[in-house]
């Protein structure tokens, strides 16, 4: 063990500090990010809709045909509980609230994500 | 001449091994590590055994061959287009990383395959912030390259013990 040590002293030290700069910056988001206002929607790099994260709410994002993501919002979070996409990723994700924070469906092109500040477009409130 | 045939049936061999090795990855959702980094949607990245299996025991050119041919099929069979330019920039930047370090450095084959995975996760989230032209994806990387290490270290040590095992078997003589 100790001869595998000191063989690969290099990468191990090398890693170790790619390892403890990642732990470091998600501490550092985690901290800087508050707690957010509102949940955008955006399909396809635009953005679609706006919610305000403080009233409880499900609505379906459906922008193309057979192609939806159940949006929920409840107790200030935002998160995806239903999909029509085969990975079923943005369900999984969990519920979001801080600024900055987002939930991806690649395969619906969809993204939504939190902001402090709401922005000009205003499709539901 | 004969020896020319075994080579491609060898090659053809390590591509359908890939093939299944990714398939066999998009069943494994790595769901154990998610509690604590709150991301889902990470792989292995097994296929990348087979990739590291090439590169040491045949050569660059076809460990290029063998990941660009899976990319393509296993895009075809289980994807999108989305999914193979995902495939594509993460075998890229993955691969060159591999083969630079492999070339330069004496590190060891864990190590590279940790490079490679932390490569393959950066030239993901590269495209995903270039499709969704969303910023934000980028605070994802720290996560992602932490999943990259641990996932490294899992192939490199599968891909040195299959390195072991058929170290006996010549193929080419």
């Amino acid at each position: 063990m100790k001869k595998i040590l000191k063989k690969h002293k290099i990468e191990i030290i090398i890693i170790t500090c790619i390892l403890l700069v990642s732990i470091l910056a998600i501490i550092i988001i985690n901290l800087l990010s508050n707690k957010g206002r509102y949940v955008v929607v955006i399909y396809n790099q635009k953005e679609q809709a706006s919610y305000a994260l403080d009233k409880d709410i499900e609505v379906d994002l459906t922008y193309e045909e057979n192609h939806y993501n159940k949006l929920v919002i409840k107790d200030g979070k935002a998160s995806i509980v239903e999909a029509s996409c085969p990975d079923k990723i943005c369900v999984k994700t969990y519920s979001i609230s801080k600024v900055g924070e987002t939930i991806v469906c690649l395969p619906n092109k969809v993204v939504i994500k939190i902001v402090g500040q709401k922005t000009d477009v205003d499709v539901v409130t | 001449m004969k020896k020319e045939i075994k080579i491609i049936a060898f090659l053809a061999i390590l591509i359908a091994l890939a093939l299944v090795l990714s398939y066999v990855d998009s069943l494994i959702v790595v769901s154990f590590v998610v509690p604590i980094i709150r991301l889902p949607g990470i792989k292995l990245g097994l296929a990348n055994i087979a990739i590291i299996y090439t590169l040491y025991k045949m050569g660059i050119k076809e460990a290029i061959l063998v990941s660009l041919v899976r990319l393509v099929l296993s895009s075809i069979l289980f994807g999108s287009i989305t999914t193979f330019l995902y495939g594509l920039c993460g075998a890229i930047l993955s691969l060159s990383v591999m083969i630079i370090l492999k070339k330069l450095t004496s590190f060891s084959l864990v190590a590279i395959s940790i490079f490679g995975s932390i490569m393959h996760n950066i030239g993901q989230i590269i495209v995903a912030i270039f499709i969704m032209s969303t910023k934000e994806i980028g605070l994802y990387l720290p996560v992602l390259v932490i999943s990259g290490i641990i996932c490294g270290i899992a192939v490199g040590i599968l891909s040195y013990l299959t390195l072991k095992y058929t170290k006996n078997i010549t193929l080419f003589n």
